[in-house]
Formats: structure tokens, sequence, C-alpha cells
């Protein structure tokens, strides 16, 4: 039940020479529920984007499903699901086109794509929306397509970037019930990233906090709390990390998520 | 390896991009609001002088150039949409998963071309309510200069969105692409007797040889004439579409 399968080994991303990702290595053991925190700008989506293919790390070495991401991008592609901090899907298109249009990309039977489709969609209670097109969807329900698209070819490893972000706590709640099912019934390895630590404590067998580029603490939550005499995960992460409040530099990119957020609710 | 080419991903990406385009009736409208509005203030406007200055009939001579307008506008676009896609649409999705950069870029320029052709196709139609008439001789030659239209700017649209951070960009690129490219290129009026400046600037403008073209095969009417129009098109529209495919397989998100 031990096999790696993800490991990351002196993990390096630097953009104009500043060190984003700093050497960082460690492994994800294949059916856990791996929770990665960290502040604002520590290095979180970009470690998740050399993971899953989109950055080119400037150093060190990724293997996932046995698979090096340079060597095998394709190999490594096919074994997992994502699902983005921001929205990726259509909008203009219906949910059921929206999912087919994944099993195009992942090169889906034919014959299994009708069937696989409904059983995803049922898994997030979404189908009876089927041809209801995702404009009219609430966020919550963007965020649940988004989970059974990321499901479909069925990956050995789940990507959730942020996947409660502005959701109500009743959506948050079924959320993660779907996670953990799935994680139950098949084994699909969970890599999660979330600001909301309670519910990490909450689903997670194993956390890693990041903060400025560098693993500061991996392991168990139970050992974390014990190292650093905390009650609550909530309160080690504080106390590792420190009080300071992180100002991350506005791009405009972060100006366009923010207004595509307002818009959303 | 390499060079394997996946139909049915490139057709995917195309069907998706063509139905968004029709099913957001706001911008279908719109694309087709401008160019209308250039076919009817401009040839009941300039229509008389231009007759009396011993031109032919004007409107027979601005339908090209708008429907050339027509489908640069669409297709860079088109092209261009890739911005927004970049953080908010489904190329993310596209990029992670198992198809090769290669097949994402054709994809999405046959998808913004069809677009344009399309559109182009419609204002062809509604000059002919109009009271536009073309001759037939040559009308077999004007899908071939739409289609190279179409490709050119997509590709172009594709490059310049490769280059841009945001959105703001957008405003820029309407004011000091599209507009000029519209005006300097004999879209609206002939190239006899210009100043050498201007000819000089409308000659590097492909939009120019695209124009020339598709008046050529419609009317008749000509400047450069189909050889030359064909030996700058083809090679320009070739090394767009070369440029714009290795910017878009660099293109970190």
């Amino acid at each position: 039940m031990n096999d790696i399968i993800i490991k990351i080994k002196g993990l390096t991303k630097k953009f104009n020479g500043f060190a984003a990702v700093n050497n960082i290595s460690f492994s994800i053991n294949s059916g856990e529920i791996f929770a990665f925190l960290g502040p604002n700008g520590a290095g979180k989506t970009t470690t998740i984007k050399m993971l899953t293919t989109l950055l080119k790390p400037t150093k060190g070495y990724i293997r996932i499903n046995g698979f090096d991401v340079l060597k095998e991008p394709d190999k490594v592609r096919n074994s997992f699901g994502i699902v983005f901090q921001d929205q990726s899907i259509d909008e203009e298109l219906t949910a059921y086109e929206n999912m087919y249009f994944h099993s195009i990309l992942y090169k889906i039977p034919k014959d299994e794509r009708k069937e696989r489709i409904d059983r995803m969609l049922k898994l997030v209670e979404l189908l009876n929306k089927k041809n209801v097109f995702v404009k009219n969807f609430s966020g919550g329900m963007k965020r649940r397509l988004e989970i059974a698209r990321s499901l479909l070819h069925e990956p050995k490893i789940l990507f959730l970037d942020e996947p409660t972000l502005g959701l109500d706590p009743q959506t948050r709640h079924h959320i993660w019930e779907y996670i953990k099912k799935l994680n139950k019934e098949h084994k699909t390895t969970i890599f999660l990233t979330t600001h909301y630590i309670e519910e990490a404590e909450k689903i997670a067998d194993r956390v890693g906090i990041i903060d400025k580029g560098k693993i500061i603490v991996i392991g168990n939550i139970e050992e974390i709390k014990e190292k650093t005499k905390s009650k609550t995960l909530e309160e080690a992460f504080i106390k590792l990390t420190g009080h300071e409040i992180r100002e991350e530099e506005a791009t405009p990119l972060d100006m366009m998520r923010m207004r595509m957020k307002i818009r959303r609710h | 390896m390499m060079f394997k080419i996946n139909f049915e991903v490139i057709f995917g990406l195309w069907l998706r991009q063509v139905k968004r385009y029709y099913r957001s009736k706001s911008r279908f409208i719109a694309a087709l609001g401008q160019p209308i509005l250039f076919l009817v203030a401009l040839s009941y406007g300039f229509g008389p002088v231009f007759q009396r200055a011993g031109g032919v009939n004007y409107l027979q001579f601005l339908v090209p150039g708008i429907m050339g307008m027509s489908i640069l506008t669409t297709s860079l676009m088109m092209g261009i949409e890739l911005i927004w896609d970049k953080q908010f649409g489904i190329l993310k999705e596209t990029l992670v998963a198992p198809v090769s950069r290669l097949e994402i870029m054709i994809g999405r320029t046959i998808g913004g071309a069809t677009v344009g052709i399309i559109q182009g196709i419609i204002i062809f139609l509604i000059s002919l309510i109009f009271g536009f008439r073309p001759i037939i001789n040559y009308l077999w030659i004007t899908p071939i200069f739409a289609i190279m239209t179409a490709f050119l700017f997509s590709a172009f649209g594709t490059l310049i969105a490769t280059l841009l951070q945001d959105m703001q960009g957008f405003q820029l690129i309407m004011n000091f692409v599209i507009m000029p490219m519209v005006f300097l290129s004999g879209a609206l009026f002939p190239l006899e007797n210009l100043p050498k400046s201007i000819i000089a600037i409308i000659r590097i403008n492909p939009l120019t040889y695209c124009v020339d073209g598709l008046r050529q095969s419609l009317t008749g009417i000509y400047h450069f004439g189909f050889l030359i129009n064909f030996l700058i098109l083809i090679p320009v529209t070739s090394i767009l579409l070369i440029i714009g495919s290795r910017a878009f397989s660099r293109m970190q998100v």
C-alpha cells in the first residue's frame, strides 16, 4: 500500500532570479490524502503547475506514477486529474458538452463515453442538469462539474487547488464528502491545497507546509501538532509560518481573477 | 510520435469554438453590426462623390473591402481570445490533457478561421440585398482568398495573444492594429494616385493583398492582381502560422 506515487527531488522554480519554489523534496504515497498548505505566495500553485506539466522546473526532478514529468509528459498527464483554482470550464457549453470535450482530449473510447459521463455526473449529483448551460450554474455546481470532469479518465491522482474557495459551508461539506468517497472507493491519491486549515485537518492523512518556497514541515497531523505543542493544525500553521500578513504583488491576471470572482457570485 | 496528429482532438477544439461563437448572440450581432454600418454609411455617403469622380459603382468597390475587414476582425479576435482562455477558459484544461500543443494550436486556428469565413459569407449575402452584383468568372477564387485571410489573421491573433499579458491590451489592439489595418489597406478607397508615404504603408499591410484578391475575384477591379496577391499572401500566412505555433508551444501559464 505504501508505494510512492509522486516523487519530488530538489525541485526549484525561479522567476527572474527569484526562487518561488526552492529546492524541495518529498514524496506522496499511493492512496493517501495529502494536504499542501502555505500562506499566499508560498509556492503552492507553482509547485502544482510543475507537477501537472504546466510549468517547466528550473531544476530538479518529478516522477508521477512512475513517469518522468519532462520525459513522458503525456503518460504523466494521463495519470492525473486536476481541478484548478480558477474556473476552467466553458460557460457557453452544457455540462454534458464540457464532459464530452474532456473525453475527446483524453481519448476515452467512444462507446464508453456516454456511460462514464453519466456515472461521474451522478457522483456529484449533477446528472439531472446534464443539458443545462454551465453559465446558468452556481459557483458550487461549477466546482462539482469540474471535479466530475477531472475524474472522467479515471486518474490515479487527483490534484485539487483550493477546491472549496468561495463556496458556502454546505457545498464545501459535500465536496469533501465526494473526495473522501473517491479516495476510499477508488483508492485515488488526493493532493490538495486549501486555506481552510480546519478542513485539511479533518480530511488529510498527511500534511506538508510550504513557506517562502521551502518545505518547513511534512508529516502526519498528530506529529506536527505534537512537535509544535499546538491543539489544532491551524495553531501549528501560524506558529510555523508566523503572524505577518503576506503581501502579494497583484499582477494584471490577479486583477482579472478578482473581477471574475465577483462576477461569479 | 511528434507528428502524429489526432483529428478528433482537432475537430473537438474546432467544434467548441464554433459553437461558442454562435451561442453568444451579442457577440454575433456586434460582429455583424460594424461592417453593416460601414456598408450603409459609406456606400450611401460616398457613393455619389465616387461616381462623379469617374469611379465605378462605389458599392461594387466597397463590398469586398468590407468582407475583408469583417474576416480580419473576427479571426483576429478569435485568436486574441486566447488571453482570456489562458486564465479563465478551458485552455489550462487542454494544456494538462495528453494532447500536443500543435494539435491545440491547429484546432484553435481552424476554429477561429472558420468563424471568420462564415462571417465573411454572411456579409456577402447581406450585400446582395443592398444591390451588390458579383461577376461570375472568378467567383471560385473568392473562397481561396477568404480562407487565406481568415488563417492569416487567426494565426496573427494567436501570436498577439501570446505576447500580451492581459485584456487591458485589447483596446490597444482595436485602435492600433485593427483600425489602421482596415483604413490603410485599400478596403475603402482605390490605391491609384495616393501619396508615396501612404502607399508605402499600405504595401506592408497584408490585408491590402487580401482585399485586392477578394475584389478582383468578385468584381474584376484590381490593383496588384491575383499573381502578386498569392505570391505575397502564401508566404506571409505560412510564416505567421509557424511563428504563432512556436510562440504558442513555448507559452507557459
